[in-house]
């Protein structure tokens, strides 16, 4: 077994355990390498199924092509898609410009607040990583938040023995994050062997420039990049030494962006 | 080295480490100064973390590379576990970086039980303390032994020997008490960067390895597949035609074609075939920490916390067993407070029953007499379970060996199974399993009779003290229920006594229990006839009863207990009182309802 196997194996483990123990369960489909790579899981822990349903928080900001991507993949993958939206402030006029952070919180959170609400569901399954960024790398497998979706990432559940927390009061839900432990060079390696369909933002287009990370497009930025394939992002990974997010601008906002967004329920 | 070395490198697995020890004793320090000096930081990282440093007015250290949390940077101590990579000319490591502060020892576990080598730090200056003790037991207890541990701040002892050496002899002498051998003490400075990533001329008189190629010498976890096949059932799924049985091989092999026993039913299949989504040839055998699933060639009922094996490499299981067990929880650990015990995919009610030996985990100190657990420590326990769990000594199977328990939503603590001694019910069930195995099986299944009798097999106990009307109403509900066409009969434990048990007269075998055994296996005849068994059994007590659970798995036990009394016993489901018993019509009705209410009288589909 090698060591994709491993993360594979230990993936679908989780993957069942919460599909088991969560009544009311979704899975966060950002259309972004890591989500996509959940998707496939799902379908491997499921024996070709994919039996929980796919949220996609629309910004109405993302890149147009990852809208065209997501709803082929979802017809053609047979996939349960529900779009959540902050209609409200939308309509209100958010946008980045009154602050990254703000817009991020209203756009994203919020708007993941209101579809949770909506559908009732005390179960999400993220495709965060820990090498992704440092408070990601303090998550647990299984992480609870409260009714306010607030993390107390102080007063975290043990986790030992894949036993993890499946138990938890009225009012709060969980985030399962089934490949917490893969790097960026693993997902890739894993889309690579398994011949995943990714969106083709990631490779390097005529310009010369490549997505590293997905997210909205007044807020992401490309990097340069030769990597017109898949095999060629492996190469690319394996020299660089810039992080993986450093593209992302709500990350360098300030010092501790990442903190307080995700203490309020970011993603 | 040239970047080919290390882009061979990516293409492998990680070895994961650990790194514990008393609080400010420099585990961050260590871990920032590693990926520092392993080139292993992100361009940009290390001038970002100094220039936040510089703005907020503090001195650069490399511990802040790592404390992502502002609480943590500002209070200086590290409050959850970090994972961080780095890489050696040999391999990849993620790092676990795990809290040394006594109120985060829960975090510290979740470092540890996650890690498959250990480095444990202490302080030169400060010697052995708390948490030192605390951590080396606790990575005992999570089975973790690849363990070195370090010295270090030997720069502010001035590199002397004679620290290093008493650090080292006291220590040892704690981990020689555990069976623990530490594979090396590295003296260090982790702030200076003295020891390692090579070894320095600060310290001549230290000649074994710097810390970096003592972590290159530890070698890799392997999955238990040496060990008997163990695969506790994670879910069973029909999302198409076929039934899957999901779950992970926690232990051994298995392969298409093998016979599995499922304990604790033991009921018997045989592997049709292992599923896969996507792959290029279907799967034929299955290993240790695969996730798989599988279809069988009988139809037969298995669910989530049943545990495959081989029928020659048999589980134990049981209801009473001795952990050695640590606790993480804001409550004490105490008699009396029912828990949930989570082993495997296994999730049962238990409760203690003996405190044997509370420790101090601090001191490794025995607190005589106490009757709780204090979190933070440790204590040698006897645990009971409500229903019996399938399990192996830690000792033999570890994976199926350890639990967690959890007190109303939260596990609070981890525990390993150190021995078992079986019980006359243990010795019972063996009994029951070697008859299950070997029985004579019909081609009828117990739910085409169901379907046809409109019922499930069930025995009714009616239960409570001489003299309150019980032989009266099992009568009546007896009629009641032939009257609608259902296969009921009266077997009083009398009548199986003056026959099949007429050979029995001392007290002792009954004692034994062989007048119950005998009435069991009569029971268990009629009910694998499909009937709806009716019995006042007064003449068996209570733990009695436990074993008639026992004999007749998998049909139900329905108990009805007539008292005036107050209390009532756990196994109790319709609870009447001495008045509602004598009104046998009324009685019998609310038996007859409950009967409906739980699916046991589902109603005649076929006409007879």
């Amino acid at each position: 077994m090698d060591h994709l196997d491993e993360l594979e194996n230990q993936s679908i483990f989780i993957m069942r355990e919460a599909y088991k123990n969560f009544k009311n369960l979704a899975m966060l489909w950002s259309i972004g390498k890591d989500s996509t790579v959940l998707v496939w899981l799902a379908r491997k822990a499921f024996f070709g199924h994919c039996p929980i349903p796919l949220v996609h928080i629309d910004t109405t900001y993302k890149i147009p092509a990852m809208i065209k991507y997501r709803d082929e993949f979802a017809k053609k993958w047979g996939l349960n898609l529900v779009v959540g939206k902050n209609e409200k402030a939308l309509a209100e006029g958010m946008n980045h410009e009154q602050g990254r952070l703000v817009c991020c919180e209203a756009l994203k959170t919020m708007g993941l607040h209101a579809v949770m609400e909506q559908e009732g569901y005390t179960g999400l399954i993220l495709g965060i990583r820990r090498d992704e960024e440092g408070t990601r790398a303090k998550e647990r497998y299984f992480s609870p938040r409260d009714k306010n979706f607030e993390w107390n990432f102080k007063d975290q559940p043990p986790e030992l023995w894949d036993q993890f927390k499946t138990s938890f009061t009225p009012d709060t839900h969980i985030r399962i994050h089934p490949i917490l432990h893969w790097t960026e060079l693993n997902v890739w390696e894993y889309i690579h062997r398994e011949k995943i369909p990714i969106i083709d933002l990631y490779l390097s287009n005529s310009e010369g420039k490549r997505y590293r990370s997905l997210g909205c497009a007044p807020c992401t930025f490309p990097i340069d990049s030769k990597a017109k394939n898949v095999a060629e992002i492996i190469e690319e990974l394996k020299q660089i030494t810039s992080a993986e997010r450093s593209g992302r601008a709500q990350d360098q906002e300030n010092t501790y962006a990442m903190q307080k967004l995700r203490a309020r329920g970011y993603m | 080295m040239s970047d080919n070395g290390k882009a061979n490198l990516l293409n492998s697995r990680l070895m994961k480490l650990v790194i514990v020890g008393h609080v400010d004793h420099g585990k961050s320090t260590l871990v920032g100064r590693l990926m520092s000096d392993t080139d292993s930081l992100p361009t940009g990282k290390l001038d970002f973390v100094k220039d936040i440093c510089k703005r907020q007015g503090k001195e650069f250290e490399f511990a802040f590379l790592l404390d992502a949390l502002e609480e943590e940077q500002d209070q200086g101590i590290t409050i959850d576990t970090s994972q961080i990579f780095f890489n050696t000319k040999k391999r990849r490591y993620v790092i676990i970086d795990a809290p040394g502060h006594k109120e985060f020892l829960k975090n510290m576990v979740t470092g540890a039980a996650n890690a498959e080598s250990a480095l444990l730090l202490i302080d030169a200056y400060e010697g052995v303390q708390e948490q030192s003790r605390r951590h080396g037991y606790i990575l005992k207890l999570l089975g973790l032994t690849q363990v070195a541990v370090v010295i270090n701040k030997m720069d502010l002892v001035n590199y002397d020997p004679d620290v290093y050496y008493n650090i080292k002899s006291e220590y040892t002498k704690f981990l020689d008490s555990m069976g623990i051998e530490a594979r090396e003490f590295i003296p260090v400075s982790a702030k200076l960067g003295i020891n390692i990533a090579k070894s320095s001329e600060e310290i001549p008189w230290y000649k074994g390895p710097s810390v970096l190629s003592m972590l290159d010498k530890f070698t890799e976890k392997q999955p238990p597949t040496h060990l008997p096949f163990r695969f506790p059932v994670q879910d069973v799924y029909k999302f198409d035609d076929r039934r899957i049985i999901s779950g992970r091989v926690e232990s051994g092999t298995v392969n298409v074609g093998d016979q599995i026993v499922f304990s604790p039913s033991n009921k018997i299949g045989v592997i049709n075939s292992m599923e896969a989504w996507s792959v290029e040839n279907q799967p034929i055998k299955a290993k240790a920490s695969q996730s798989i699933g599988f279809t069988l060639k009988e139809q037969i009922f298995v669910e989530r916390g049943d545990v495959a094996t081989l029928k020659s490499e048999l589980p134990i299981v049981s209801t009473t067993f001795d952990v050695n067990i640590f606790w993480m929880g804001k409550r004490h650990l105490e008699k009396g407070i029912t828990y949930k015990l989570k082993l495997t995919t296994q999730e049962v009610l238990c409760e203690i029953v003996e405190f044997k030996k509370v420790v101090d985990a601090s001191t490794l100190e025995t607190l005589q007499g106490q009757e709780f657990l204090a979190k933070n420590d440790v204590a040698e326990v006897t645990l009971r379970t409500v229903t019996p769990v399938v399990f192996d000594l830690f000792g033999s199977v570890p994976t199926t060996g350890r639990f967690v328990l959890v007190d109303e939503y939260d596990v609070c603590g981890g525990g390993i199974i150190t021995t078992y001694t079986p019980n006359k019910t243990d010795r019972l069930r063996d009994e029951v399993r070697h008859r299950d195995f070997h029985w004579l099986k019909s081609d009828i299944k117990l739910e085409e009779r169901a379907y046809r009798n409109g019922h499930q097999s069930t025995l009714i106990l009616i239960v409570g003290p001489s003299g309150v009307g019980k032989a009266k109403l099992a009568k009546h509900l007896e009629r009641k229920l032939f009257e609608l066409n259902y296969q009921s009969y009266l077997l009083d434990g009398r009548n199986v006594a003056l026959g099949v048990s007429a050979d029995i007269e001392s007290e002792q075998k009954k004692q034994e229990g062989e007048v119950l055994r005998r009435f069991g296996e009569v029971a268990k005849l009629f009910l694998d006839a499909g009937h709806v068994v009716i019995s006042t059994s007064n003449v068996f007590n209570q733990e009695d009863h436990t074993d008639l659970r026992v004999l007749v798995e998998p049909c139900q036990v329905v108990e009805i207990f007539v008292t005036d009394a107050e209390e009532l016993n756990k196994n109790c489901d319709i609870k009447l009182s001495i008045e509602e018993a004598e009104k046998e019509n009324e009685a019998a009705n609310t038996v007859y309802n409950y009967l409906k209410n739980k699916k046991i009288l589902t109603g005649h589909n076929y006409s007879i």
